[in-house]
């Protein structure tokens, strides 16, 4: 009985003591910070995707604070939010055209060449290092879902052999760009009605014996879209991003390799969860 | 193998003994390839910076002549393989995966010599720096693997002092006997290029490092070697011991400096099959374009080594060597441990084109990756002393700095470690996957 | 070539002159090298698996039918433990195949009582794969070696049952033992006589283990040569060394457990270092105390040879994922195990410290790897070279 006594009176002084001494801490050692930074910090996204280039969520909540940025910069927050921020500061919102990654690639196992088997790390970068890839195009997406595995968001997802961006999902962070040894993805506005998907600079004729589904430079789409909203360069077409053509052009066009498509016909049906990035 | 007699008593720790796979052609004597309708004579053939081309499609060419002169010091000429006209200059599959520039020559059928470069009888009067400058002139590379231009490691800078020569006649990777049948079947030309060789470089210390396993090679050199003041050394069999470091070591006890090259060590080390080019360079004026080359495996019908120009596909090379009785799983240029697998049959063989092996599916290694036991094989095997399986474990999980400071670079991809893993990891793989990395970062950085 | 024609038919792969030449789509590139030695992971563990026969045999022979029971509750509770949690866990549940399941449950049987009752091996493979092993991400990635984890787990929570050993069935015909075996009334018959092999006497004779009778001496304050003469003089020795006394149903017979390390070692499973130097320091140490005052422990040959010193030593401190993977750091492990084992057995509150001693440098090899990184070949020369 004494013993347990003993204990529990020392265990209570050294609690009070202790208790005293980070009180005490706290008072002299205080460090004033602007409460703003807490509160912008609230409204951000919270899911420190980095898309800012910033270190993280409450490092750009502090560069905005400080004026370094204008709340437009998170390319994660929607527009309402970004309009909140702006007015909780009292400063400019910045315009912010929201972005979505695409990858340029639409050689599917179905449509691209693989002529080998590739045994090996089932990461695209060390694939590349193989004999220049799992699949005949040397520029085509590998399908070996480096990019899925970095997207905060779980919106890529590899469906036969080749990844697809739900742009719905896509906070347009950036992340899956530099994962990507073929330079694949890139970050267009959302709003494009359809992208050109192929990246491959080889000749048609070379492309061909690759892919069903590869640009062939035949121009056919360029004819169909307005002055300067398409260009080619080096066998192959592109949307000028800048200056983008309206829907119709995927009919007007008909493109002959099915090549021009808009997203939703790119990628049709919805994420599986399980599909999706582990 | 361990009762075969070998004279080193400095061994290099680790290593692995892999099934040696020579008996399929070990016997057969080097024969000459029928000439070919056409050459795919890839340009860059050798590290350092790429020739210049100087012939145009439609040009007429002859057997030995130039086709594209050095295009820097690190550099080295490419000559027409046979007579005829350039049919284009265009990419071709490289053995990398990547396509490389190369010029398709159709042949002509009559083989007309047309070399520049005359022959030197009298090579032991000669001036050394005449003598490496036909070496260079004749496109001679490195014909182990590696395809340095032999001139660069023939000119050393003045303050490293060089007082050993060393030619690789190891063979250390499994199947391949291009080497060895070079040594019996010509064994003048390799002592005398390597006589050469020394006489470029001014070395009284000449010796050949030859694995304990070619007992009639090491037999037939020794006779021809006193005269010339060569010494052959009967190495023990371990791959990989005729990977620069480690032969160094085995042949001197010198142990070259981390990050650095032979030179480092007061040697240079060259291959069997470049001394024997040396000597058709310098008493014939032959330059190389042509190589012994292995074709090998157990789904050939039959095996054996083979004089190829340089250019032929490797296709023509397997149809020649009476094609497959079953269709091969792997089609690897080079060997079994440090080979390169093909995924196309029109890439041409090269300069540095060792061996072409073909494995069955039973002989395939099914990588898969499982986590690291930590069992330890792959430290016995590393012959550079590092440990592999952590250090793969670091580049999986992106750790770069972390596997850079715990030795990363200094791994010479032998592949002794993936052969042992009892996990089947990918560990060269990942090991190339993180030298790509940290080198990118490290160009980052200088910019 | 029509003789060995195996997948071949006349195809676009098939050049004028009739030969056949390799179909690209049957062709596989991946990294180099391109051969194997062929050994796996499930060979190593089957390995492991053969050399522990020989201990296995030698507790079936000394327990009786018992033993062997508890051996097979323990691997069968932990392949199916590992098959329902990776299972549930959605992984892929053939991990079970590659035998490190049934290693970890014959492991975790050796370092039970051969009077064990099934569900506490059960609730030992349940602790073992599950928070021992699977937790951290299955084989590989643990930290702590699973069966000796599910040991101590049991250890703590079932004091009294992980505590009570059964004797040898030879130790109850020779006298010499009757002080150190406990007869319940219903047993007293069997006094003097062999116990029967397939009898189930586990609840009714017990006895205490060398290092049991040693530690409680100690604790009694009884400090003195003559006492500890009791369970430690030479005819008593050849006993331990074969294994006949009570304890551990793996643990006891130092000749079987010899046999089967040597064989690890001559197959290259383990190295010698972690073995040799664990034993040579728990020796160096406990003679180094005995010569001080005898009175405080008995001399280094009682304990080598009596414990879980040798099943620890061979089997569960070269357990090859939670040692250390380089020569040095194993010789840096075996010493802080031995040390620590030593530690614990002479000034400790429990009797034994090598499951312990072992989890506890588990803990630190992480630690011992980053100090023991090797020099890479060549990389003293560069050193010395900027330095001159």
């Amino acid at each position: 009985m004494e013993t347990v006594l003993i204990a529990f009176i020392l265990m209570t002084l050294s609690g009070i003591l202790l208790g005293c001494i980070i009180g005490a801490a706290a008072k002299f050692f205080f460090v004033k910070s602007d409460p703003r930074i807490e509160d912008v910090n609230e409204m951000l996204p919270g899911a420190n995707c980095g898309g800012c280039g910033k270190a993280g969520c409450s490092d750009l909540a502090r560069a905005i604070v400080a004026g370094e940025c204008v709340p437009g910069s998170c390319p994660v927050c929607s527009l309402a939010v970004v309009g909140r921020i702006a007015a909780y500061l009292g400063v400019d919102a910045g315009s912010s055209v929201k972005k979505a990654a695409v990858v340029f690639c639409g050689g599917s196992n179905s449509k691209a060449r693989k002529s080998v088997n590739y045994n090996g790390i089932n990461d695209c970068i060390s694939a590349s290092l193989i004999a220049g890839g799992p699949k005949d195009c040397r520029f085509g997406c590998m399908g070996l879902a480096s990019c899925a595995r970095v997207c905060p968001f779980n919106a890529i997802e590899v469906i036969d052999g080749l990844a697809c961006v739900h742009s719905d999902i896509c906070t347009g962070c950036g992340k899956c760009i530099e994962s990507c040894p073929r330079k694949l993805i890139r970050l267009v506005p959302e709003t494009a009605p359809f992208h050109v998907y192929c990246n491959s600079p080889e000749k048609g004729v070379e492309k061909k014996k690759n892919c069903d589904v590869a640009c062939i430079a035949c121009r056919k789409c360029l004819k169909a879209a307005g002055e300067d909203q398409m260009k080619i360069e080096g066998f192959l077409a592109q949307v000028n991003y800048d200056n983008m053509p309206g829907a119709d052009v995927i009919e007007k066009a008909a493109c002959p390799t099915s090549c021009i498509s808009s997203p939703e016909n790119h990628f049709p049906g919805t994420l599986k969860k399980e599909n999706a990035a582990r | 193998m361990s009762n075969l007699h070998h004279d080193d008593h400095i061994y290099f720790a680790g290593g692995v003994h892999p099934e040696e796979g020579k008996y399929l052609s070990e016997s057969k004597a080097i024969q000459e390839a029928p000439l070919l309708d056409s050459y795919t004579v890839i340009l860059n053939q050798h590290i350092g910076a790429p020739p210049k081309l100087i012939v145009k499609k439609g040009d007429a060419v002859k057997k030995g002549q130039l086709l594209a002169e050095a295009g820097g010091f690190v550099s080295a000429p490419v000559h027409s393989p046979t007579s005829g006209t350039v049919r284009n200059i265009e990419d071709c599959p490289g053995p990398m995966g990547v396509p490389l520039l190369a010029v398709v020559i159709d042949s002509d059928g009559k083989d007309e010599w047309g070399s520049s470069l005359e022959p030197i009888a009298d090579w032991e009067n000669t001036s050394p720096d005449d003598l490496k400058k036909r070496i260079s002139d004749a496109g001679l590379v490195g014909m182990g693997g590696a395809a340095f231009p032999t001139h660069v490691k023939l000119s050393p800078p003045p303050e490293k002092k060089i007082d050993h020569l060393i030619f690789n006649g190891a063979e250390c990777e499994p199947y391949l006997t291009a080497d060895h049948r070079l040594m019996l079947e010509y064994p003048e030309s390799v002592v005398e290029g390597c006589a050469i060789i020394a006489r470029v470089l001014g070395v009284k210390n000449i010796y050949i490092g030859i694995e304990a396993n070619k007992p009639d090679a090491i037999k037939v050199l020794r006779e021809k070697a006193a005269s010339f003041g060569v010494n052959i050394i009967a190495l023990r069999v371990r791959y990989p011991q005729g990977a620069e470091k480690q032969l160094i070591y085995a042949v001197t006890g010198r142990k070259v400096p981390a990050g650095g090259l032979p030179m480092d060590a007061g040697c240079v080390v060259q291959n069997i099959g470049t001394a024997v080019a040396v000597t058709e360079a310098v008493k014939e004026g032959k330059p190389l374009f042509e190589r012994v080359t292995t074709v090998t495996g157990e789904p050939l019908a039959n095996p054996g080594n083979w004089k190829f120009r340089i250019g032929t596909p490797v296709s023509k090379a397997i149809e020649l060597a009476g094609g497959v009785k079953y269709s091969p799983a792997k089609v690897i240029l080079g060997g079994p441990m440090m080979g390169f697998a093909q995924k196309n049959l029109q890439v041409p063989v090269m300069k540095n084109t060792s061996g072409i092996l073909l494995l069955s599916k039973e002989q395939l290694v099914q990588y898969e990756s499982y986590p690291c036991i930590r069992c330890g094989r792959c430290v016995d095997a590393c012959p550079m002393n590092i440990i592999p399986g952590p250090l793969s474990t670091m580049i999986e999980s992106g750790e770069f700095e972390l596997a850079e400071k715990n030795n990363l670079m200094h791994c010479i991809e032998c592949g002794s470690c993936a052969y042992v893993c009892p996990s089947f990891r990918p560990l060269v793989q990942h090991f190339r996957r993180g030298k790509a990395e940290i080198n990118a970062r490290k160009r980052k950085m200088k910019k | 070539m029509t003789e060995e024609k195996v997948n071949l038919e006349e195809n676009d792969t098939t050049t004028q002159s009739g030969v056949f030449l390799p179909k690209i789509e049957e062709l596989v590139v991946s990294s180099s090298p391109h051969v194997h030695d062929n050994q796996t992971v499930r060979k190593i563990m089957l390995t492991v698996l053969l050399a522990l026969v020989p201990s296995c045999l030698c507790g079936i022979y000394f327990y009786g039918i018992n033993a062997l029971m508890v051996i097979i509750y323990c691997v069968v509770f932990s392949v199916a433990v590992e098959v329902l949690w990776c299972r549930i866990a959605g992984k892929k549940t053939d991990t079970w195949k590659d035998c490190s399941a049934i290693l970890t449950g014959v492991l975790l049987a050796m370092n039970l009582s051969a009077g064990i009752p099934w569900w506490v091996c059960l609730i030992g493979a349940g602790i073992g794969i599950g928070i021992g092993k699977q937790i951290y991400g299955g084989l590989g990635y643990n930290p702590f070696n699973p069966a000796l984890v599910a040991r101590v787990a049991l250890l703590v929570a079932f004091p009294k049952l992980m505590t009570t050993w059964v004797p040898s069935r030879f130790m109850t015909e020779n006298p010499v033992y009757d002080k150190i075996i406990t007869y319940a009334p219903s047993a007293e018959q069997l006094k003097g006589k062999v116990i029967p092999f397939l009898s189930n006497t586990c609840d009714s004779i017990t006895c205490a283990t060398p290092l049991g009778v040693v530690k409680e001496l100690s604790k009694s304050g009884v400090h003195n040569v003559s006492a500890f003469d009791a369970v430690s003089n030479t005819p008593m020795y050849w006993d331990y060394f074969f294994g006949n006394m009570g304890g551990c149903l793996g643990e006891t017979s130092v000749l079987a457990l010899l046999a089967g390390g040597i064989f690890l070692i001559a197959m290259k499973i383990i190295k010698w270092h972690i073995p040799v130097t664990y034993i040579a320091t728990v020796a160096i140490f406990s003679a180094a105390i005995h010569a001080a005052n005898p009175a405080i422990t008995p001399g280094p040959l009682f304990h080598v040879i009596t414990g879980g010193l040798f099943l620890g030593a061979f089997f569960m401190a070269t357990d090859m994922v939670t040692s250390p993977i380089t020569k040095k750091g194993m010789i840096i492990f075996g010493i802080g195990c031995g040390i620590i084992t030593s530690l614990i057995r002479i000034w400790g509150n429990y009797p034994e410290g090598v499951s312990f001693s072992i989890l506890l440098m588990n803990a630190v090899v992480p630690l011992i790897d980053k100090f023991t990184v090797t020099v890479p070949f060549g990389y003293k020369a560069a050193e010395k070279k900027v330095g001159a």
